[in-house]
């Protein structure tokens, strides 16, 4: 390289990556443990997706293309931030296309698309333990995962059945991988738990604070916890979305003014633009709805 | 040439894309276990080091990472090849090494002196990377477990005949383990500790 300046390949320094990688390597080979590692500073906060990033960087190549979703939007700031970082400092192919991207990063959502086996799904992950909530000790969390102990955390189920009446976990909602480990799925939609079951797509996850990797291999059992008489169920929506009439995605809110109006939108940007793109329309399908 | 020259010879030209692509053949292989990857360029690396376990070795090792070597590699100039591309320390304590290569042919006792890493942290544990005579060939096996859609086959020739009891045994131990990958000249597959290997029986 003659540009001085220039950072090595993906930011992270050639160490960084081997010692991830062995990381990501052992993750795979333990379905659900999380593998500490050594995170590094990297030039952004804590809390903008630095275990994600960490991951990707160290996966990335020049061949790959890259997908950033936050909240399942391809538009939102943290999605064009992580973006433009691997435009930058990996030069690598962008695209917003569920389908043609080989690595996915994402904060808060699976794409609505069903994912292939050539393609990695990376998760920002914020709170890597499942059970952190319920026992801050680490020393404590790991002994429970090392004992297979995971009563507490159908306890904490309980309690939510016995005050509402069911279970009202909503995000975040602690999975079994492979029969053996709990975990979280990172701060996603319980609507997206059911996608990481079998996927054909590697999944891994990225805790830069915590400094944890985890990681799901393809074709994985992932149960999310639940009781017979309380079975695990996914969110539902009464009406479909408002710009591509889909039934069966994620739709998030949006306050249309201060009088209670409001739509029902896809959460996942691509896959309603693709669907609007092949002639599909809501019950508000102009354009200044969709701005 | 001597053993010396034959140490500093080889390695990537382009460590840093090189070392990409081997990664990502090695993180297919653990997520589909079985799966047969083929790494491209010759890495220079001795005998009777394999071209896919030299690659492995320059992607992975540093001097973090302890290595332990069976008796043919270690006599060989491989040690010293090892040692000067990668920088991770030789070891004669199998429980301490975080990899570990064997040579074709290599009697395996045990995968017991390893690391097993321990129940709190199972990712503790020794990579064991095995050279076979070659695969597509010799006995076939049948694979099941994570990354595996029901179930896959494989054949390999010159895997040591101990190597399924060894491998039910490290199975039992989960979540501890070893991981192995079978190496064969410029091709491995990956087998993670998850992997439940059974004979195939003829005709299947």
């Amino acid at each position: 390289m003659t540009d001085l300046a220039s950072y090595n390949f993906a930011y992270l320094d050639e160490q960084t990556k081997r010692m991830i990688r062995r990381a990501i390597l052992k993750a795979i080979a333990i379905p659900g443990y999380q593998v500490p590692f050594a995170s590094r500073e990297m030039p952004m906060p804590y809390g903008w997706g630095t275990g994600g990033v960490q991951v990707t960087a160290s996966i990335i190549g020049p061949d790959d293309i890259l997908k950033v979703i936050d909240q399942g939007a391809d538009d939102t700031t943290n999605a064009v931030s992580i973006r433009a970082f691997f435009e930058k400092v990996a030069n690598v192919a962008v695209t917003t296309h569920t389908k043609e991207a080989t690595i996915i990063q994402t904060r808060h959502r699976i794409p609505e698309q069903k994912l292939g086996e050539g393609q990695v799904l990376v998760y920002q992950v914020p709170i890597p333990e499942p059970l952190r909530f319920l026992e801050p000790r680490e020393t404590e969390t790991r002994k429970m995962h090392a004992l297979e102990e995971y009563g507490l955390m159908h306890v904490k189920l309980y309690e939510d059945i016995a005050r509402n009446g069911r279970i009202s976990t909503t995000y975040a909602y602690p999975v079994k991988v492979a029969g053996r480990y709990v975990m979280d799925p990172s701060p996603t939609p319980k609507f997206d738990n059911p996608k990481m079951h079998m996927s054909d797509a590697l999944q891994l996850f990225g805790a830069g604070r915590e400094k944890r990797i985890y990681a799901v291999p393809p074709y994985t059992d992932v149960v999310s916890l639940d009781f017979e008489d309380h079975p695990f169920e996914i969110q539902k929506f009464e009406q479909p979305c408002a710009l591509c009439g889909a039934r069966g995605v994620y739709l998030d809110e949006v306050v249309l003014d201060d009088k209670g109006g409001r739509m029902f939108v896809c959460s996942d940007t691509d896959h309603c633009e693709e669907r609007r793109e092949e002639g599909h329309t809501g019950e508000m399908p102009s354009q200044e709805a969709a701005e | 040439m001597n053993i010396k020259t034959a140490a500093l010879t080889g390695g990537f030209n382009d460590p840093v894309f090189q070392s990409q692509s081997v990664f990502r053949k090695l993180m297919d292989g653990m997520a589909r276990p079985g799966s047969i990857h083929h790494v491209e360029d010759a890495m220079g690396q001795p005998e009777p080091l394999g071209a896919a376990a030299g690659a492995i070795a320059l992607t992975l090792l540093d001097h973090e990472t302890s290595v332990w070597l069976s008796v043919g590699l270690a006599k060989s100039p491989a040690a010293n090849w090892i040692g000067f591309h990668t920088g991770a320390p030789i070891t004669r304590e199998k429980a301490e090494a975080r990899f570990a290569f064997v040579e074709a042919g290599a009697t395996i006792a045990s995968f017991g002196l390893f690391s097993a890493g321990t129940q709190e942290y199972p990712d503790r544990s020794t990579t064991i990377i095995i050279e076979v005579a070659e695969f597509d060939a010799g006995e076939t096996l049948t694979l099941s477990g994570p990354g595996i859609q029901r179930s896959t086959t494989i054949s390999i020739a010159g895997l040591p005949e101990v190597f399924q009891r060894l491998w039910a045994d490290n199975r039992a131990l989960f979540p501890r383990g070893v991981d192995a990958v079978l190496t064969a000249g410029s091709r491995f597959l990956c087998l993670p500790r998850t992997t439940r290997i059974a004979a195939s029986r003829a005709g299947e």
